[in-house]
């Protein structure tokens, strides 16, 4: 396997502009004739499809939902960061590209990141053009708020729905093309694999989660943007039904999957309540600038926060990063309430919360104020909890939010099976060890509008494809391949259900591989993951037939690839011996418990190549070099 | 604080759109009243599936309220009982020990059911695709400072455009109208800059779809506005009543 990044030669600010000179393209007349399958329709794949059928291609899109709006971008709630600097507060494409490299501890690629960082402007001119409702100032220019341990105000946003709003925005303009007939849509269809055909990617099976057909699917290219991997935890705020599975088919059709240990653990979560409970909910971290986290200075103190005074409050994150304070990255706020429950000083019912105060917030700026700021959040906060977040803090712990691994791409966002693209969360590229907040909506809408409608030109143009049809023997031998292994899920009739290995599963990657990972707990996951799945192909209940809306069969496919994925999961985990971003290895932390990074041994992204079910994995490293941005450990304080 | 209920759902089962459905009555024992109404049915699902008997089949994807997927009429009331709530957000201490709640799936010649809860919404992206949208391609926009908006519009067309497309209006309205859902569109854009050159071949278009679709009338009830989860506004159908009239009249 040949890892060539292609990252073009020059100054880092110059890359991508020489990039898009020397990259070849397609006649406007030519491109109806290539036809483009895009999986996933977020913000990745819609603005992808919108953008490719605008141009003039033959697009068909696809995904597993009733409508491709209600795909899970839709759920981000803070904002998009770009590089305005519309608050005249010192912002610039360079610092956007700064922090970004920074944020990620070091294990992103430069020049993806300053790509991402240059048109991040255009893409909220893009947004406001179809008419994204953002937030606006009385003289009807735009609001910017600082977000997510940013020190300049760069982040637009839509009331705390910015993620729906971007995303509708992008299904609008997607939709306008399917009325063109250059996009082609097709809704509760499920990837079931990806079809390569003298190496190149040249289609998909899915299978009409309606009537259970199998259907295939011609292309001259695929573009997957299918979403992060981050329901391996069982539990985590992704929608129910995200997935791996396109992205682990790929991966097992010859795509290296980099770096899968880069989760993202976001601070500020509804806590969990019971073992029924079937997904976690995030409250904004924009909630961070006005809310104080605190737990009490002593253990066990279980008096109601309102009657405890301030002198017994440990407002933790202001104490000990001085000049971050509540603001800190993601990854030090969700350790740090780790650190303070495992102390034994968590509060509410299971001991594993700590507070997030408006109070102060409330006093200085009014009640209004803080209404109009978050209001949603608080009334969604108040339905799930069933406690008024402007009368007693709110209660939060860290939970799984997004996945900073994902199918290795090269600069022009394709994968090691040439023809496969891969946008959005589902690639690695862009975040490193750890992304920023307003960050993933930025990424998704930069691959989709503004980076793959070039390099995907440039791939068709110089790629010599011969026309294949749904008949060649490859699209045969696959869609056999997809129904002996639902026959055989439906043939187990086995006594437990497809969610209590989910829940199973989830609970040992929570505990093994979640905040803190230590080489004793993932070589113990790694022993027991395989006992799993083992046990699942041999005891599953999966009721009903394939030619019909079958939910327990979808889920159970899903289910299944988890079960291979999380292996590689800890694998990967375990293979990298340093504390970086969202990865915590116990064995490398600084005297005062930080992560304490090893850029001698780890400073790669490691690619891994597929090597067999329960077969370890073969590790291909791409080394990173800083050019621009200086090796240094983090510091926040 | 939570506590255990004992419930009985009488649930509509049907198993595809081409043959007729029934209600079948469950037990559900033991409901922790912090759970979800859907972590409720995954309950039953479970218990179902032990049994060997075919689980519920519904329609549901973020469980925070915002992707619109899912939605079911529960004893009457589309999202149940709770104002303001997606079926995913509201909990089970809306109920009592004792209670029964009866479960059917949206209802509208334009929305058919697929399986038990779950329907197809499809005529909502084709409405859409009408013309909800501001033909901009990707690239051609001037800086987002080019364009200004007065701060009371951009609150109103973000009240407009916090439409989930989940279908309760249609599923509440006697008409199986989906006025709300257009207009809630047509409003978000007119009450725009970007949407203006639009603004008279779109709400014609859309209101065009919606008729063919087979989408009823508005009568005045209101229950749109009840049953919406993000509270979206009857005056969005007035709006779009005054654009349809005012394109009418140019054409």
């Amino acid at each position: 396997m040949n890892l060539d990044s292609k990252i073009p030669s020059g100054p880092i600010g110059e890359k991508w502009t020489k990039h898009k000179f020397d990259m070849k393209l397609v006649n406007p007349a030519n491109r109806r004739k290539f036809e483009v399958i895009v999986v996933g329709t977020g913000l990745a794949g819609a603005s992808a499809a919108a953008s490719l059928g605008e141009m003039g291609y033959n697009v068909k899109a696809f995904c597993f939902q009733d409508s491709p709006r209600r795909a899970h971008s839709i759920a981000a709630q803070g904002g998009i960061n770009a590089a305005k600097n519309y608050a005249n507060d010192g912002d610039s494409i360079y610092r956007l590209f700064y922090d970004t490299v920074k944020g990620g501890d070091f294990r992103a690629r430069e020049a993806n990141v300053h790509r991402l960082a240059e048109v991040s402007v255009n893409i909220i001119d893009q947004c406001v053009a179809q008419g994204v409702p953002f937030a606006r100032e009385y003289g009807g220019l735009l609001d910017n708020r600082s977000f997510g341990g940013a020190q300049v105000s760069r982040t637009f946003y839509a009331k705390g729905q910015t993620g729906q709003q971007l995303l509708l925005g992008a299904y609008s303009a997607m939709m306008k093309e399917v009325a063109k007939g250059s996009v082609t849509l097709f809704t509760r269809r499920e990837m079931m694999e990806v079809v390569i055909i003298d190496g190149h990617a040249r289609g998909i099976v899915t299978r009409n989660l309606v009537t259970g057909e199998i259907e295939s699917h011609t292309a001259d290219a695929v573009l997957l943007a299918t979403g992060g991997y981050g329901n391996v935890f069982y539990l985590s705020t992704n929608a129910k039904g995200s997935n791996v599975t396109a992205a682990w088919r790929a991966h097992k059709k010859g795509a290296a999957f980099a770096n899968p240990c880069f989760t993202q653990i976001h601070p500020t979560c509804i806590p969990v309540h019971g073992d029924y409970q079937s997904k976690l909910t995030l409250m904004s971290e924009s909630l961070r600038n006005d809310g104080r986290v605190w737990v009490p200075r002593t253990n066990g103190d279980s008096r109601r926060p309102e009657l405890i005074p301030e002198s017994e409050r440990d407002y933790y994150l202001e104490n000990k990063y001085a000049s971050f304070g509540n603001l800190v990255p993601r990854d030090i706020a969700s350790r740090n309430a780790k650190i303070v429950c495992d102390d034994g000083r968590g509060v509410g019912s299971t001991g594993l919360a700590v507070y997030l105060d408006f109070k102060d917030s409330i006093n200085r700026l009014g009640k209004q104020a803080i209404e109009e700021r978050y209001g949603n959040l608080f009334e969604m906060y108040e339905r799930i909890t069933g406690e008024d977040p402007y009368a007693t803090p709110m209660q939060i712990y860290p939970a799984i939010h997004y996945t900073m691994g994902g199918l290795w791409v090269d600069y022009n966002l394709m994968s090691t099976i040439p023809g496969l693209h891969v946008l959005g969360e589902a690639n690695f590229s862009d975040h490193g060890a750890n992304r920023l907040g307003a960050s993933a909506l930025m990424q998704g809408l930069a691959d989709g509008y503004f980076v793959v409608p070039y390099t995907l030109g440039h791939y068709l143009a110089t790629t010599k494809l011969e026309k294949v049809s749904t008949d060649h023997p490859e699209f045969k031998k696959v869609e056999g391949d997809v129904r002996s292994r639902i026959n055989q899920l439906l043939s187990i009739k086995g006594g437990r259900t497809v969610d209590d290995f989910h829940r199973q599963l989830g609970l040992l990657m929570w505990d093994k591989c979640g905040m803190s990972r230590s080489e004793a707990g993932l070589k113990e996951a790694l022993a027991k993951i395989p006992e799993i799945r083992d046990e699942f192909w041999k005891n599953v209940n999966v009721l009903g037939g394939n030619d019909e809306f079958n939910q327990a069969l979808e889920k159970a496919g899903r289910v299944a690839d988890f079960l291979e994925f999380a292996e590689l999961f800890a694998q990967d985990a375990l293979h990298r011996n340093e504390s970086c971003g969202g990865h915590f290895r116990e064995e490398s932390q600084t005297p005062e418990g930080e992560a304490l990074r090893d850029d001698s041994n780890y400073c790669y992204v490691a690619a891994w190549e597929f090597n067999g079910v329960g077969k370890a994995g073969i590790l291909h490293k791409e080394n990173l070099e800083f050019e621009n941005v200086h090796l240094t450990q983090r510091s926040y304080k | 604080m939570s506590k255990s209920i004992n419930l009985t759902l009488k649930v509509w089962r049907q198993k595809n759109s081409k043959t007729k459905g029934q209600f079948e009555t469950y037990a559900a024992n033991g409901i922790d009243t912090d759970c979800s109404f859907l972590e409720m049915l995954d309950v039953v699902n479970e218990r179902l599936t032990v049994e060997g008997k075919d689980p519920i089949a519904f329609d549901h994807d973020c469980r925070e309220g915002i992707c619109g997927m899912c939605g079911a009429v529960v004893n009457g009331q589309a999202h149940g009982p709770q104002r303001k709530t997606t079926l995913c957000q509201l909990h089970m201490r809306q109920f009592s020990d004792g209670d029964t709640i009866v479960i059917e799936p949206y209802r509208s010649r334009a929305l058919p059911v697929l399986k038990d809860l779950a329907v197809d919404r499809s005529a909502f992206d084709r409405i859409i695709q009408s013309g909800g949208y501001v033909s901009v391609k990707t690239g051609q926009a001037p800086d987002a400072h080019a364009i200004l908006v007065g701060k009371e519009y951009a609150d109103l067309a973000m009240d407009a455009a916090q439409c989930i497309g989940c279908a309760a209006c249609v599923a509440s309205c006697p008409n199986a109208s989906a006025m709300l859902f257009v207009s809630a569109k047509i409003s978000h854009l007119a009450l725009l800059p970007q949407g203006n050159p639009e603004r008279e071949t779109r709400v014609q278009e859309m209101v065009a779809q919606m008729d063919k679709e087979g989408f009823g009338n508005c009568s005045n009830e209101y229950e749109c506005e009840a049953a919406c989860p993000k509270g979206i506004s009857v005056s969005n159908i007035a709006r779009m009543n005054r654009e349809f009239l005012s394109a009418s009249r140019k054409k």
